[in-house]
């Protein structure tokens, strides 16, 4: 602790010595006058004696410092005073710096938050999604989903598995909520048991689901979110214990999830119980998704054999009802495919994010290089004053050393500054990101973010200060003091470093060019695709319920919504209205089955493919602007006179009959002891799942039918998207009319997810026209960069080489001649930097496969597109610096220096 | 660091002398300067300054201790006091030259051949 105490009465100890020193040599000049020298030669004399005076003064100070951070903190005041000396280097160098970083750290931030952090479960690793697929049952397990469970299953699964700790599954839902002013459709999860176990999260207040709640004949229970029971009980605890009624039947609350609860990737506000009744349960109903937490030892390995395993258990103690074939689903081929509940979280959002970071990544490098080429120039104008701390003997570890400080302080400016910028960064991505983005309320700069803020800043800032500092470290440095100032034998090698950062910057801007270009062709494509519906902001979409122990009668259901779609007809403004089970594009699942037509045949034991189901009201198809390929759409004649008839999208009508007019007049049926349907009419196909998706096969069925679900000879659908056209749909006022309209028909009746079909659309493209902004910015910003850093290394050469032009002029050189000769150095660096892209971009582009649309990740048009513009750019910014150096008048330009 | 002592002095020698003197008697530096100089017979030549680097180390290590005090000419001087642990260090540093001036010596006193 010896230094602690010197570094503390150091000033002291310096004082001392300065007063010894004075006093040797007051000493001294005494003692020569007294021995008869002048005064003024005798303070020469000393003075001589002492040696250097402010040099023995340093040294002797220096045996008390603690050498080497004392000189790093030297060695950032020089620095800092060298920044400061070059305002207009110093700006433009933190700017791009600032913004580069920026750009890094708010994607970062995205990136670290949605993909990194383990999610905010106790001991989330454990926690699993029971994804399965099954390549045999085309259809229903075409989508992302795979198969989902059926209730026989979990009760198989989680009575039989020998590998979790706990297992469950949920569905989420809306249901309406009454009596408490205004009806309100909440969003629901119904979970099963296990579920909440595997979570492992401790209710707020209150108890949580348990088995015995999972009674389906007992008492009915719910759970609340902790933002509904603000918004709703204004966060009393003595909520607990009322009842509240949902869906017309009163349910008692029993407890309250805590603030910050996420329901895996499910906003809602209700927890309901699933209460299967294990007399009902049969093999099918594949809608439920499996959650489950594995035991500590458990692989995800050991746990798809354990499912695998238990898959002929659940066979074999299930059936679909008598006669049919339970081992029918061995054709399915269903295989475990178990996730990380993670994984589960972040979907296919990954990749995106992944290519957002690296083309980020990208334009810091390009960035970087441009810094690098502005500290070369720096360095080449320093070389004077480097060449003259190397003679004064100063060391070129000294000298680099201060260099690499000088830029290393440059990348933690430019990074503290970017830090404060990505707040801001991070705003705005979150702003233009797609609203679907999982763990978007998670998304925060934290500590990790700001650590990656570090290191990107300390690695940029010695990435760009290494190769001025390696190029002055080379043996010869010292020996421009001698050449320096004099400029006609510039050597080439002096230029290549720069050159090369100059091919790099355009190799970069490239990739980056072409990416953007290819998502801006996937955006043209999918303008062009025909989703199934027309003029989406004049659409008005809604969903109404009508639950079971409100209007028990089917018929009754039907008519109330018929009731609905006359009362909207009537709202001034609106052309047509009609009611589906599910929009298309809107995400609903609605059901899928097998069809099979009257006219061919089934060999034994097989199953036909499942086909999409859909269940409509007359007049949905005008409204929707579906077009009809052939035949003509439902009427309510037919719905109220269950007539069997129905729809079929056009890939199906081909698939089966080769044509649409074909279709009219078959018969098809979901299985043959139903009664078979007529084929009316042929609708345009519809992208179901998104633009990009292919359409699904579809079956358009009356929503009011015998036998359609559960008992009784009459099924209704009861929860159907209403939608309008109307010129004034999404307007305020138009609104309240429809809430207005609905309420005339039934008080108690809810209105949820209001939207215009537009809003629909756009968050369908949301991916594909975020990753065209984020490339289009990062693109914009490297073209940008590549040209400065082209127009910088260009006007530096000039200027170099004024005088060269300066003679070969005098000695009557033509202007057009000299030009192309200078312009012909920019055009090969263009060239070679554009060969080297292409090159990089054939290879990286792969990456980004599944974000294109109706383009392939090697189309020649963008490519060519891209060099193009890139060489012409290139050669712009060469020929603009260049004829200006021709211009000046030869004679000052050899007059110069 | 810039070597402490002129170039004709090996690392270590002006710190050598500087004990010694002071073994004799405290001194401060301007007297201590005279003192070398005397005694070598201005054999040496010491740059008067460079002293005070070597000094500071000295005190850095607690090989000498200094107290202000008033010189024979009436001057507030720093006057410099051979540590207990200055003392050993002389010793050690004294033998271990005169084994090296030894070696050396026999070497340089080798006939010619």
């Amino acid at each position: 602790m010896n230094w602690l105490k010197h570094l503390l009465s150091r000033r002291r100890l310096y004082r001392e010595l300065s007063e010894e020193i004075q006093a040797h040599l007051d000493e001294k000049v005494e003692e020569l006058v007294a021995n008869g020298m002048s005064a003024k030669e005798a303070m020469q004399s000393a003075r001589r004696e002492f040696g250097n005076l402010s040099l023995i003064e340093e040294n002797s100070r220096e045996v008390w410092r603690w050498p080497s951070v004392e000189d790093f903190l030297l060695e950032i005041r020089h620095g800092l005073r060298a920044l400061r000396h070059n305002p207009v280097f110093t700006a433009v160098a933190l700017v791009t710096i600032a913004i580069g970083i920026a750009a890094n750290t708010a994607v970062f931030s995205v990136v670290n938050s949605v993909l990194l952090k383990p999610l905010d479960y106790p001991r989330a690793e454990e926690l699993v999604a029971l994804h399965q697929v099954a390549p045999g049952a085309e259809g229903l397990a075409d989508f992302e989903n795979g198969l989902l469970l059926s209730p026989s299953m979990y009760l198989t699964y989680s009575e039989h598995n020998r590998t979790f700790q706990s297992l469950g599954v949920w569905i989420t839902g809306t249901a309406n909520v009454t009596g408490l002013g205004e009806p309100e459709q909440v969003r629901t999860v119904a979970v099963s048991d296990g579920v909440l176990q595997a979570l492992s999260i401790p209710p707020k207040v209150g108890r949580w689901l348990l088995q015995a709640d999972q009674a389906p004949r007992g008492p009915e229970r719910v759970m609340l979110s902790y933002g509904y029971w603000q918004r709703r009980f204004g966060g009393s605890p003595a909520v607990v214990g009322r009842d509240v009624i949902i869906d017309s039947r009163p349910r008692e609350i029993i407890g309250v999830m805590p603030k910050g609860f996420q329901f895996v990737d499910a906003d809602f506000d209700a927890i309901v119980p699933l209460a299967f009744d294990r007399s009902n349960v049969i093999l099918a109903g594949f809608g439920y998704h499996g959650i489950a937490r594995l035991k500590p030892d458990a692989t995800i390995a050991a746990a798809n054999a354990d499912l695998a395993r238990m898959l002929p258990i659940w066979m074999d103690s299930w059936s679909n009802g008598p006669g049919s074939n339970p081992h029918i689903y061995e054709t399915w081929r269903i295989t475990p495919m178990i996730r990380s509940l993670k994984q589960e979280v972040i979907g296919n959002v990954g990749e995106l994010l992944w290519v957002v970071m690296g083309t980020i990544g990208m334009v810091m490098l390009i960035a970087c290089a441009n810094v690098t080429n502005l500290l070369l120039v720096r360095v080449e104008a320093r070389r004077q004053e480097l060449a003259v701390r190397t003679a004064l003997g100063a060391s070129w570890v000294r000298i680099v050393r201060g260099l690499l400080v000088e830029s290393v302080m440059l990348g933690l400016i430019g990074g503290v500054a970017g830090g404060g910028l990505a707040y801001a960064a991070v705003r705005f991505l979150l702003a233009i990101g797609p609203s679907n983005l999982p763990r978007i309320n998670e998304i925060a700069i934290d500590a990790r973010t700001l650590g990656f803020t570090l290191i990107l800043s300390v690695l940029s800032g010695l990435l760009f200060g290494l190769i001025p500092a390696l190029k002055y470290s080379r043996p010869g440095a010292g020996l421009a003091l001698q050449s320096v100032g004099r400029t006609i034998s510039a050597s080439r090698e002096r230029h290549r470093a720069r050159n090369m950062l100059v091919v790099g910057q355009v190799a970069t801007a490239l990739v980056l060019l072409v990416s953007a270009g290819l998502m801006i062709r996937t955006f043209a494509a999918l303008q062009k695709v025909d989703p199934g519906f027309t003029d989406p902001q004049h659409l008005q979409a809604m969903r109404i319920s009508i639950p079971q122990s409100m209007i028990a009668e089917p018929e009754q259901v039907t008519r109330i919504q018929n009731e609905i779609v006359d009362k909207l007809t009537g709202i001034s403004g609106v052309q047509s209205a009609g009611f589906v089970s599910g929009m298309t594009m809107e995400g609903i699942d609605t059901a899928w089955n097998n069809i099979y037509a009257q006219d061919k045949t089934y060999a034994q034991d097989t199953i036909p493919a499942l086909r999409m189901f859909k269940y409509v009201s007359p007049g949905f198809l005008k409204t929707a602007g579906a077009r009809l390929v052939a035949g003509r759409e439902l009427t309510w004649t037919e719905v109220y006179g269950l007539r069997p008839v129905a729809m079929i999208s056009e890939n199906l009508a081909r698939e089966m009959w080769g044509a649409p007019e074909a279709a009219l007049g078959k018969q098809i049926t979901e299985f043959p002891p139903m009664p078979w349907h007529e084929v009316i009419g042929v609708v345009q196909d519809t992208r179901e799942r998104g633009l990009q998706e292919k359409a699904p096969e579809i079956v358009y069925w009356p929503s009011l039918m015998e036998n359609l679900y559960g008992p009784g000879p009459l099924g209704a659908v009861r929860t159907m998207t209403f939608v309008i056209r109307s010129e004034r749909a999404g307007t305020e006022a138009f609104l309240n009319e429809v809430r207005q309209a609905v309420w005339s028909v039934n008080s108690d009746l809810p209105l949820a997810s209001v939207r215009t079909m537009q809003e629909v659309y756009d968050k369908s493209v949301a991916r594909t026209s975020f990753t065209l902004t984020m490339l289009g910015i990062a693109a914009a910003m490297a073209l940008v960069l590549g040209i400065i850093g082209i127009y910088g290394v260009i006007s530096y050469t000039m200027s170099q080489r004024q005088r060269e032009i300066g003679i070969r002029l005098a000695l009557g050189a033509q202007f057009g001649a000299v030009l192309q000769m200078v312009l012909r150095q920019g055009t090969q660096l263009v060239l070679l930097g554009v060969a080297i892209g292409t090159g990089a971009a054939l290879g990286l582009t792969r990456l980004m496969t599944s974000l294109l649309y109706g383009v392939t990740a090697h189309d020649p048009l963008t490519f060519v597109a891209v060099a193009a513009l890139l060489i012409l750019v290139g050669i712009l910014a060469c020929y603009i610096p260049a004829r200006r150096a021709i211009l000046v008048d030869p004679i000052a330009a050899l007059r110069y220096e | 660091m810039k070597s402490p002592a002129r170039r004709d002095l090996f690392p270590g020698a002006l710190e050598m002398m500087i004990l010694r003197m002071l073994k004799r008697q405290p001194m401060h530096g301007y007297a201590l300067v005279q003192q070398i100089k005397r005694t070598s017979n201005d054999l040496l030549q010491i740059e008067e300054g460079s002293l005070y680097p070597a000094l500071q180390r000295l005190l850095r290590e607690e090989l000498v201790k200094a107290e202000w005090g008033v010189s024979s000419t009436n001057r507030r001087v720093r006057i410099y006091k051979l540590t207990a642990a200055g003392a050993k260090h002389l010793e050690r540093e004294v033998s271990s030259f005169e084994r090296m001036l030894e070696g050396i010596t026999r070497v340089l006193a080798t006939e010619e051949s």
